[in-house]
């Protein structure tokens, strides 16, 4: 441990006390506000245990049911609160399952502390049981880590791992704590990490940068805004909102950044990617300056990039300098966070409106309304729709509820239908795609945040992927609702195959449990739907539940998620059909 | 867009820590970027490593290359430098039998053309070190290998720029 931090002055006065490793983990852990955590005991762990269960009523911890669980527990408590989540397990086995979600984390750039017990130091290297190197696993995919053999380390390193998390671009870490560290006895102080000399969170804000930007905005005549979860984690909404209606530009989010403005304001023109609306990806490629707020031009997002924008001047507001020109080359690049560089642009901006070009936004949307929207959230035909479930949840949430979604058709119709009307209501798996998230990242959601609404929706197949943490909200009596969308098939992959595949559904078709009674077995209320006039009461029954509810729609099989963007193809090839 | 693959000397400026290594290399290993030669030592600041990484690629992936390497928590800072912009050196050692010595005449104008410098001889073998750029250690290399080499191991580059690289009016203005 050679970095070099900055220590908080007032706190290093205090005396010192002589406890073990593993009290000062758990009184590290209190002096960083953590309330709520998740994990899973083991051998190597347990010392850490002893302490939570004497420190029971300062610091809460969540038995889940398999770490993988815990780290999405985390997430979600992360993702709603803007806090750090605090996710623990054993050495081994228990480490290596919390590789999903860290993975998970670091790609959607969520603040997570992961602590993780380890083999005695003597035997480290020696093939001991459940022993894994976790360090060199857990690297390509943290933020930062490290491993401790020594029990005066501790203090520094947990200090290290809240500042590193949370700060600039957030991210997972990972400290792995061996077992003699935990046992061994020391002087414990706590200082909280105020900097590290060779890391710099914000990049400093170039003053030519923002008035470079600015004048290319007040001249554009088709400007264009895509945002990202870059303005949520800034904490800019207020910013990022004035500036746009200040400058009247229609502005589109990426599916990271949703809820930052509500789903109703009328610059907020919907999603781009893939599955995002039409008019946005279409006229993406006819802006003549697309402004990037707190986004990666991930290739969801931008389809084939040499057709991405092309005709386009380029701005880039960025925290992370790694993302400039990693993927879209910018003509501008404004560095720092999304609230000091958004407010320091606005003097330099011009009020305008754009209506004609607004208009346009406006007759693509009325195309994928009479092609799409309508019958996905006013259907004729028999079967139900996820659409119509969505806007039943919308009618009783009133745009109100947290919407933690799995992966797959139902989260994009999900994003693509949820009302958002707070910031922090789209709790998703934007860029790893795991399947898995949405039910124990509902139950971080919802313990973070206990006055707001959370409604997991999942489909049957990510559904069953962590379907075992139904007994994490029996057990900690969360009051999560959580919905599956039941198509009994792998929907995604299976749209894909019948679309690119000559219809081989290779291994996507589900035969499924019944999930009323599983739930039920958890002795959660449950209830389930296979018509349309049965729909609106369920799901008012549901939201009206104290407690958690469980609700599974059947809905029809063989449904399509559109608009497409194909992969491979340009943003402004979109399908309708 | 398209632009030539050349050298580039990548100068890693990091704290001394476990992990480090593992963390950069992984950069490279993610966008399958073969590393030419690598080398890690002390730098002119104390308790500051320095990583001298030769690589073949573009320059556009070299700036995505050094932006992943600086966003690394533990890297103060990362350069890429053009081969006309470092003055550098390899270094590389030979194990040769020592009759040669005796009964190659030819071997003892290789030695003092290459500038090379024996570093000890006994009765069995002698051991020749030579600093120099990688041609002429090639070079040297080649000429050897007709009498045959019992061992040959190279180093890394190291190099050091022309430019000033500041790293300590960086570290100084986070002390203050």
């Amino acid at each position: 441990m050679e970095t070099q931090t900055i220590k908080t002055k007032e706190t290093t006065a205090k005396t010192t006390q002589r406890i073990s490793g593993s009290e000062a983990i758990v009184k590290c852990l209190i002096a960083e506000g953590v309330k709520v955590l998740y994990g899973y005991p083991g051998g190597a762990i347990m010392p850490v245990y002893d302490e939570l269960y004497k420190y029971q009523d300062k610091i809460h911890h969540v038995l889940t049911r398999h770490e993988q669980g815990a780290t999405h527990a985390a997430q979600g408590y992360a993702r709603i609160s803007g806090n750090v989540g605090v996710a623990m397990a054993t050495s081994g086995p228990g480490a290596t399952n919390l590789i999903t979600g860290i993975a998970d984390a670091q790609i959607d750039s969520t603040p997570l502390v992961c602590i993780t017990g380890q083999v005695p130091s003597q035997l480290l290297g020696s093939d001991a049981f459940q022993e894994t190197d976790i360090v060199g696993i857990s690297t390509p995919v943290t933020k930062w880590n490290c491993q401790i053999t020594k029990a005066s380390e501790i203090p520094e390193a947990i200090a290290k791992a809240f500042y590193i998390a949370k700060s600039g671009r957030p991210g997972p870490v990972l400290i792995d704590i061996t077992k003699d560290a935990q046992f061994e006895e020391f002087d414990f102080s706590y200082n909280k990490c105020e900097g590290i000399r060779s890391y710099n969170p914000i990049p400093k804000t170039d003053q030519n940068s923002l008035e470079a930007a600015a004048k290319l905005i007040n001249e554009a005549k088709k400007p264009f805004i895509v945002w990202g979860q870059g303005v949520i984690l800034g904490k800019a909404e207020v910013e990022f909102k004035t500036l746009i209606e200040k400058a009247g530009i229609p502005s589109a989010w990426t599916i990271m950044g949703a809820s930052a403005i509500p789903t109703s304001h009328p610059l907020n023109v919907g999603m781009v990617g893939m599955h995002g609306n039409y008019a946005p990806n279409i006229l993406t490629n006819e802006c003549d300056v697309l402004i990037a707020i707190g986004m990666r031009f991930d290739d969801r997002v931008t389809g084939k990039l040499d057709e991405y924008a092309r005709q386009a001047k380029v701005i880039h507001f960025e925290i992370d300098p790694a993302e400039i020109d990693k993927n879209v080359k910018t003509d501008v690049a404004v560095l720092g966070d999304a609230k000091t560089s958004l407010k320091a642009i606005l003097p330099f901006i011009k009020t305008n409106s754009h209506p004609e070009w607004h208009q346009k936004f406006k007759d693509l949307y009325q195309i994928e309304f009479d092609k799409v929207i309508k019958n996905d959230l006013h259907p004729t035909k028999e079967g139900l729709t996820m659409g119509e479930v969505l806007k039943e949840i919308n009618n009783q949430s009133k745009g109100e509820a947290a919407i933690v979604s799995d992966v797959g058709q139902h989260q994009m119709i999900a994003c693509r239908y949820a009302d958002f009307n707070v910031s922090k209501s789209n709790i998703t798996s934007g860029g790893l795609g795991t399947m898995g998230f949405g039910l124990p990242a509902a139950i971080g959601a919802k313990m973070a945040r206990p006055d707001r609404e959370v409604v997991s929706i999942c489909g049957d197949g990510g559904y069953q992927m962590t379907i075992q943490e139904l007994g994490t909200i029996f057990q900690q009596k969360a009051a999560v609702k959580v919905v599956v969308l039941n198509n009994e098939f792998l929907g995604m992959v299976r749209q894909w195959q019948q679309l690119f595949f000559d219809k081989r559904y290779a291994s996507t078709e589900m035969t499924n449990p019944d999930f009323v009674a599983i739930a039920k077995g958890y002795y959660l209320n449950a209830k389930r739907v296979t018509k349309r006039e049965e729909l609106a009461d369920a799901v008012t029954e549901m939201m009206a539940s104290k407690e958690a509810y469980f609700l599974e729609v059947c809905v029809e099989k063989e449904d399509n998620v559109f608009p497409m963007v194909p992969s491979g193809a340009s943003v402004s090839d979109i399908r309708l059909e | 867009m398209e632009s030539k693959k050349e050298q580039f000397t990548v100068s890693v400026y990091t704290e001394n820590n476990i992990g480090l290594l593992n963390r950069i290399s992984a950069i490279f290993q993610r966008r399958h970027i073969n590393i030419e030669s690598l080398n890690t030592s002390a730098s002119e600041i104390e308790g500051v490593s320095k990583f001298t990484i030769l690589i073949n690629m573009t320059e556009e992936q070299v700036k995505k290359i050094i932006g992943q390497i600086e966003k690394q928590v533990e890297v103060i800072k990362a350069y890429y430098h053009k081969e006309e912009d470092t003055i550098y050196q390899e270094s590389c050692i030979f194990k040769m039998n020592s009759d040669l010595l005796f009964d190659e005449r030819q071997i003892q104008n290789t030695i003092k053309e290459s500038n090379a410098r024996i570093v000890t001889v006994n009765k069995e073998f002698f051991v020749l070190e030579k600093s120099g750029r990688k041609e002429e250690i090639e070079e040297l290399h080649k000429e050897l290998s007709a009498f045959g080499i019992m061992q040959f191991t190279r180093s890394g580059r190291i190099a050091v720029t022309k430019d000033e690289m500041k790293i300590s009016t960086m570290l100084e203005a986070f002390n203050h």
